[in-house]
């Protein structure tokens, strides 16, 4: 039982740092309508830019700053050079441009950093455990994560439901030429989108770099995940985005944590962990599978 | 198309052919084996590139997962070959080291998992497709991984090249003919199916998929035509990929091989015959000359690629031949 609680808890939080990655390029879909594969080197830029702020300045407040500087900085410069350029082509070529977007960032990262992955320490006022039931110690940090990714979720539908930037969000996604025959600029729009999500990708980066190590190609592992929460949630629906993030985290969980023990009823050691082990880690795509059989355009799907 | 370009174009694919079938004898006058290596990885991926393309220009379909079938052709080979190592058998049957049993299987099982992916993936379209595709390849690719009856991570090594109808193929000359006439044999495969009565059909849905339905078409059988040819051409590159470097890995199913295969198709040119394999030579040609440069050649090969996205759509085969093709 015990364990149940901890793996879900973990569940929930890998769920939710992916949604910070699935809003941004759920809405970088859209309303734009590209398809951005370098999202997960914002990512990458995140956590770097904090690994890095936070050990030449010695505060980790300082890191986060840096990190969501860094990451929404080179948002903002991938959108105004590229991506402003791929709006009305065909997805091939955004495949393409974005895709050697991650080469250059990964080589770019290579050459002024190095090869060798970044330690980042976990936050001294964050290190400890707290006893979320009697017995059932769960690590600080990570429950701060959860909170700020519930709070980033929060804030984001306010944002897009209550604001008039979001408002015109909402209009450009319908109708982008409506809105702008209506007088919005929707180039400095599609821009403030951009680097939003840009900087999400890298508060979760910043935020995984004390889980896991801060390395080169740690965003591409990540951006696949995402890739099959927003395919899952429907593309363009921050509301499927949220679902289908909590969805792939808890199966990942748990399926890692509770397959090898459920295969060893029915089946002998060494083949029930390869079994068990080969199941879990395709267990994501086959619900992505299954989802998309039921439903080809996602649980939430957008109207064009 | 002028006279002036046809005469251009067929002066440019004899010079093409000369200068393939030279290339080995000169590279064994400058006694240079990297170069005739470097030069048999190009010829396969201009096939992985060439099958890529009937389903990606002709059929307006862009698959991100098209290193599965590439990796799937490798292992097929690989594991025949380790289960005749360690004489043990594998689904009933014995292993073997022939290429005229291994090459024509790891077609079957690339088509096979063609089928089954393509059938799925093309029940969506767009952009639902792209993702879907790379996820079944993500999905073989973690399979592999967690084969470790199979090496898992570390792949497995082969003993030595397939034999050829009991022949062995030895030297790198020899294996590099056989790559090129097979090479050939796919191109001309290609060729007659773009200009037959399928292609026009895989064409047409592209284009406009309503009009053809109306005409009595049903584009998706098409579609999945295509994808399992597609996927058994990969099949065999992979194939004799694994023959080439004697060595698989799950890394031939990495999502960045995808990547390089669209980005070899792109660079060359859609919808033309010429243009895949002249996108696998630049591709080629730019990432190793790149890679002797310097240890950091993605930062430079990298905004390559953005730039071909963005002022060469048409690749470099569509830049050559101007306004004068469509």
């Amino acid at each position: 039982m015990e364990l149940f609680i901890e793996q879900s808890l973990n569940g929930l939080q890998l769920g939710l740092t992916i949604f910070l990655l699935a809003a941004g390029l759920t809405l970088v879909f859209g309303i734009m309508g590209v398809i951005n594969l370098a999202h997960g080197s914002l990512f990458m830029v995140g956590a770097y830019g904090a690994a890095l702020t936070a050990a030449k300045t010695g505060s980790w407040i300082l890191g986060i700053a840096g990190g969501l500087a860094a990451s929404a900085l080179t948002g903002f410069l991938v959108e105004v050079a590229i991506v402003r350029r791929l709006y009305h082509r065909d997805h091939l070529y955004q495949v393409l441009a974005t895709f050697g977007l991650i080469l250059f960032f990964n080589g770019l990262v290579a050459l002024l950093v190095g090869r060798a992955p970044l330690l980042m320490e976990t936050p001294k006022a964050l290190s400890g455990f707290v006893e979320i039931l009697p017995g059932i110690p769960y690590p600080t940090y990570r429950l701060a994560v959860m909170a700020v990714g519930l709070t980033v979720a929060l804030g984001l539908w306010l944002f897009i439901a209550r604001t008039r930037t979001g408002m015109l969000i909402r209009a450009g996604s319908t109708n982008r030429s409506m809105v702008a025959a209506l007088g919005v600029d929707i180039g400095r729009l599609y821009t403030l989108v951009f680097s939003l999500g840009a900087m999400l990708a890298g508060l979760a980066g910043l935020m995984v770099g004390p889980i896991r190590s801060v390395q080169i190609g740690m965003g591409e592992q990540v951006l696949i995940l995402t890739f099959l929460v927003i395919v899952i949630g429907g593309i363009g629906s921050i509301r499927g985005a949220f679902v289908g993030s909590i969805l792939i985290g808890l199966v990942d969980t748990l399926g890692r944590a509770y397959l090898p023990s459920l295969f060893k009823v029915f089946l002998t050691g060494s083949i029930a962990d390869g079994l068990a082990g080969t199941l879990s880690s395709i267990l994501i795509y086959l619900v992505m599978a299954v989802v998309l059989v039921v439903r080809p355009r996602g649980l939430f799907p957008v109207s064009e | 198309m002028t006279d002036r370009w046809k005469l251009l174009r067929s002066i440019l694919i004899v010079a093409a052919a000369v200068a393939l079938i030279a290339l080995p004898f000169v590279a064994a006058m400058l006694g240079s084996t990297y170069a005739i290596t470097l030069a048999t990885r190009l010829l396969i991926y201009a096939m992985v590139a060439t099958g890529l393309n009937l389903i990606l220009g002709y059929g307006g379909l862009v698959s991100f997962g098209h290193a599965a079938y590439f990796g799937l052709g490798g292992y097929t080979v690989a594991i025949l070959a380790f289960h005749l190592g360690e004489g043990t058998s594998i689904l009933g049957f014995p292993g073997t080291n022939e290429a005229l049993v291994a090459w024509p299987l790891a077609m079957v099982v690339s088509g096979l998992a063609a089928l089954v992916f393509g059938a799925l993936s093309l029940r969506t379209s767009g952009v639902y497709f792209i993702m879907i595709t790379l996820a079944f390849a993500q999905m073989t690719y973690y399979v592999f991984v967690a084969l470790k009856y199979y090496g898992g991570d570390d792949g497995l090594s082969l003993a030595r090249r397939n034999t050829l109808g009991g022949a062995r193929i030895v030297d790198a000359q020899t294996f590099y003919f056989v790559c090129l006439a097979l090479l050939a044999l796919v191109i001309g495969v290609v060729q007659r199916m773009t200009v037959s009565r399928f292609g026009m059909v895989l064409s047409g849905a592209r284009a406009d998929e309503r009009r053809m339905m109306a005409i009595g078409y049903s584009p998706y059988r098409y579609r999945l035509t295509a994808f399992v040819i597609a996927g058994m051409t990969a099949g065999l590159g992979g194939a004799l990929w694994a023959n080439l470097a004697r060595f698989v890995s799950p890394d031939m199913m990495a999502w960045t091989k995808s990547g390089d295969f669209l980005a070899m198709a792109i660079l060359g040119g859609l919808t033309s015959i010429a243009g895949p394999v002249i996108g696998a030579a630049a591709f080629i040609l730019i990432e190793s000359t790149l890679s002797g440069l310097t240890e950091y050649w993605q930062v430079i090969f990298g905004p390559i690629v953005v730039a071909v996205a963005l002022f060469a759509p048409r690749g470099l085969w569509g830049m050559l031949a101007g306004k004068q093709e469509r």
